[in-house]
């Protein structure tokens, strides 16, 4: 086994909510050293909670349910899943940066570092007097990744936005959906530009290292959330760019498979896809459910026909799936080489026979939450598998390795930054601001 | 160090040679990330059909043409195309040439084809043993449900977030092929992590990118459920209305002329609620003391509501935005390609194709400072770069190639 791809590549992360904690997560699951820059003043919402002490009345909400047994303990930012999943392997260290000496400190920290990767709004890194110009001064082969909601210029530079707004603008939400409702009506907002805006943020990092290994020069990336996912919507893209036509929703459908959908099974809340992409799987699937005579029905024949009675088709295998379990009727279908699978709970993935098989779940211990099964790493390398080398970090955990041996302050010094409000392991703002 | 005019027209990945085995959407968005920052991609289709992607729209006019699939187009920027035959065995022994070429080799076949062609990692190590080779596959290329089929909607099902996503009647799916899409953007992290373990420690290897795996351990909500699940038993986010953790309004809700889209239902925002709906007096209001608590949250909606049908879309987004609320219009696929926004930074890209003219795409995904993005050429047509890549690159006289010709391998 060999050192890990980004072994010896240091990472300044000043990241806050998914997006950019994704970004940082997969740079150290590839072996990058992940400092953390908290800020004990400064709570960022959605990131290490919603609330830096959240009250009873929330613990008993759905809220709760992200806290081990829903307590939140003394310290609730330490124990909070949606940070402790994309913490793994990172280190955590507290400065002031609204402070003279905390830019100092902060410009030291970036001599010593490769990658500076933020996600906050546009002006914030100007507004603290750190952006790429002056960092860039201290360290001229610094690579610094901005991936703020829509980018470093233009009008909505400075718009607030969390993933549901970046979905919006850029024409996701409009898209999906259930076919003729009210969009209004369509639950919860999803958060696919998260996902894929912190990948890429960790892609193009590394393609600025790859320039930098050949040519030594380091440089800045603006990366815009939006314009990052805008083109995991090229059919709509297209289709409009070709024929000015804009895409209506069709919820569980498919334009290309006839039948396609979601439908119930037996048992609370159970559900299974299914997708039938010719008139061959349509003939199998007829005779594995025991309706032979559907194959001839002329309502069903073909793709064409199917279309046309797309509501009675879903109807009818909807009755035969209500009375079958989702995992059985995937080894039926699949069996037959019908494309199917449930939909499965976080209970039905945590105890899923396939990603046992493969290890995906990570059992990690962390100091403050406990012992549990974490979600797992989005690849296997063969020769230079990732590792969790530890848990996600709590606040300022690792300030003593920052402050003494990376930037080898004194204990008087190191006083002296607590007593200013740089060092700690506790915030020092409420939920009032 | 290369001077200073060269650095100054160069690429990040200038001079990284690819070997492109993909079709339809995961694979091929992948290695168009790496086509258009400046690999050398070449891209492997089938003589005759091509990439599966080219017989799905959509099509200028609707008129479906293997060579204007809008989708193809779209996903195949930058690559060179040849035709190759893989099911031969000249195939194979040709293809094992352009491994030797490659740094990278990106296929998103059903995990037991590449081993019944003879060209498992195992083998091909011993031809490049620098090699790269990135598998982007439904379930991985291992375990109980390896050979089992998966389409977008059952894949979302099984490793995304589609359990919480919808409404209590009936779980929903992303538009379009998200999930595919996401994949070849993730494929593309530790196959670059790859390569600089490669030029760094001159070890290849085998990247295996499970589709369903790579949205568990993602970001986009069901990540954070499992490990919450496992905290607690429950979860915060489910299939509901609205996203109900707070008072704050959270999710979309009719205005004027269309839908807003608001975030951000965290405390600290509840001040610039009240700031943007000009009613700093319910700051003191005793049913909004405790946001956290729901009780008086229709009262808040009785106020919210009407508001909002005074407002158009535009005019709701900016009222939030300027009061720092994260709001924002529901925009149309016309909205977005006329937004001005998106305008004044340049984003979509008009590319000149041979049979479709010049056609607007989506533009590059970040903007890097030195080492741009950029489109060189269109999607290839099919077999365009035979003689390039088999004359040019292998060396094959046109006497050869007329003969690979004939039996069908090119």
């Amino acid at each position: 086994m060999s050192g890990l791809p980004l072994e010896g590549i240091r990472v300044l992360d000043i990241t806050v909510v998914w997006a950019g904690p994704f970004a940082t997560m997969l740079l150290g699951d590839l072996g990058a050293e992940i400092i953390r820059v908290e800020s004990l003043k400064h709570f960022p919402t959605a990131t290490r909670g919603i609330m830096v002490k959240p009250p009873k009345a929330a613990m008993k909400g759905k809220l709760g349910a992200s806290y081990p047994n829903r307590e939140p303990g003394e310290m609730p930012w330490n124990r909070f899943s949606w940070f402790n999943h994309s913490g793994r392997n990172k280190l955590s260290m507290t400065l002031d940066l609204t402070k003279a000496k905390g830019k100092e400190i902060f410009k030291d920290l970036i001599k010593i570092s490769d990658i500076f990767i933020e996600n906050n709004a546009a002006a914030t890194m100007d507004k603290l007097g750190l952006n790429y110009q002056v960092l860039s001064r201290v360290k001229p082969d610094l690579i610094m990744v901005s991936m703020p909601a829509f980018g470093n210029t233009g009008p909505y530079k400075d718009y607030k936005g969390f993933a549901p707004v970046i979905e919006a603008l850029s024409g996701h939400t409009l898209l999906r959906g259930y076919k003729d409702s009210d969009p209004s009506q369509t639950g919860v907002p999803v958060y696919h530009s998260d996902a894929c805006s912190g990948a890429t943020a960790a892609f193009a990092a590394m393609l600025a290292l790859y320039h930098r290994n050949i040519t030594g020069e380091g440089q800045f990336i603006d990366m815009s959330q939006a314009e990052s996912m805008m083109p995991h919507l090229g059919e709509a893209m297209m289709e409009y760019t070709m024929n000015n036509r804009v895409l209506e929703p069709i919820g569980n459908r498919s334009p290309y498979s006839v039948p396609q959908g979601c439908y119930r099974c037996k048992g609370d809340d159970k559900w299974i896809n299914i997708t039938i992409a010719s008139d061959e799987e349509w003939e199998n699937f007829c005779r594995i459910i025991g309706h032979p005579d559907w194959i001839c029905d002329e309502r069903f024949s073909d793709i064409l026909a199917r279309a046309k009675s797309c509501d009675e088709v879903d109807r009818l295998i909807e009755e035969w799936t209500q009375k079958h379990n989702p995992y059985e009727i995937m080894h039926l279908l699949q069996k037959g080489g019908i494309c199917c699978g449930p939909v499965m709970s976080e209970e039905d993935a945590l105890s899923d026979p396939h990603l046992k098989e493969r290890e995906f779940f990570l059992d990690i211990s962390h100091p403050e939450s406990g012992t549990h099964p974490h979600p797992g790493f989005i690849w296997k390398m063969s020769e230079t598998p990732a590792v969790v080398k530890r848990p996600a970090p709590c606040l300022g955990e690792h300030n003593d390795y920052i402050y003494k041996v990376l930037l080898k302050k004194s204990e008087e010094e190191i006083e002296q930054l607590k007593k200013e409000g740089h060092i700690g392991t506790e915030y020092l703002v409420d939920d009032n601001g | 160090m290369e001077n200073k005019e060269q650095i100054n027209i160069r690429q990040p990945l200038h001079g990284v040679k690819v070997l492109d085995l993909t079709h339809y959407i995961a694979g091929p968005y992948c290695t168009k990330l790496f086509a258009d920052y400046g690999a050398e991609v070449i891209k492997i289709e089938r003589p005759g059909e091509g990439d599966g992607s080219r017989r799905l729209g959509p099509f200028p006019d609707d008129r479906p043409h293997p060579e204007k699939s809008g989708l193809f187009l779209h996903l195949n920027t930058n690559k060179k195309g040849i035709t190759l035959n893989l099911r031969t065995q000249s195939g194979v022994r040709i293809f094992k040439e352009l491994v030797k070429w490659a740094d990278i080799l990106v296929e998103n076949f059903e995990p037991r084809i590449m081993p019944n062609l003879g060209l498992k990692y195992e083998t091909l190590k011993e031809i490049n043993s620098r090699l790269v080779m990135t598998s982007i596959s439904n379930f991985g290329q291992g375990g109980p449900y390896r050979d089992y089929k998966a389409s977008e909607i059952v894949l979302y099902g099984m490793g995304g977030a589609m359990f919480s996503t919808g409404l209590p009647e009936r779980p929903l799916k992303l538009a379009g092929s998200m999930i595919q899409y996401q994949a070849g953007t993730f494929a593309s992290v530790p196959t670059m992590g790859a390569l600089l373990a490669g030029k760094i420690q001159g070890v290849g290897q085998h990247v295996d990118i499970s589709i369903m795996e790579s949205q568990l351990g993602s970001v986009d909500r069901r990540a954070q459920n499992i490990l919450s699940f496992a905290y607690s038993g429950e979860t915060a986010f489910f299939r509901s209305t609205r996203l109900g953790l707070l008072i704050l309004p959270h999710g979309r809700y009719p205005c004027k002329d269309g839908f807003i889209e608001y975030a951000g239902a965290e405390p600290v925002f509840w001040p610039k609620w009240l700031k943007m709906l000009e009613m700093p007096e319910l700051l003191n209001d005793p049913r909004f003391k405790d946001i956290t608590d729901l009780t008086y949250k229709d009262e808040f909606e009785a106020i919210f509501l009407p508001w909002l049908i005074e407002h158009s879309k535009q005019e709701a987004m900016e009222k939030a935005q300027n009061a720092g609320v994260p709001g924002a219009a529901l925009k149309t696929t016309e909205d977005v390609l006329n937004d001005p926004h998106l305008q004044e930074r340049g984003y979509f890209f008009e590319i000149d194709h041979p049979e479709t003219g010049k056609i607007k795409y989506t533009g590059a995904p970040f903007k890097m400072e030195k080492t741009p993005w950029k489109i060189t050429r269109p999607a290839p047509l099919l077999g365009q770069h035979n003689e390039d890549v088999y004359h040019g690159l292998l060396g094959y006289t046109k006497e050869e190639m007329k003969t690979l010709r004939s039996i069908g391998v090119i």
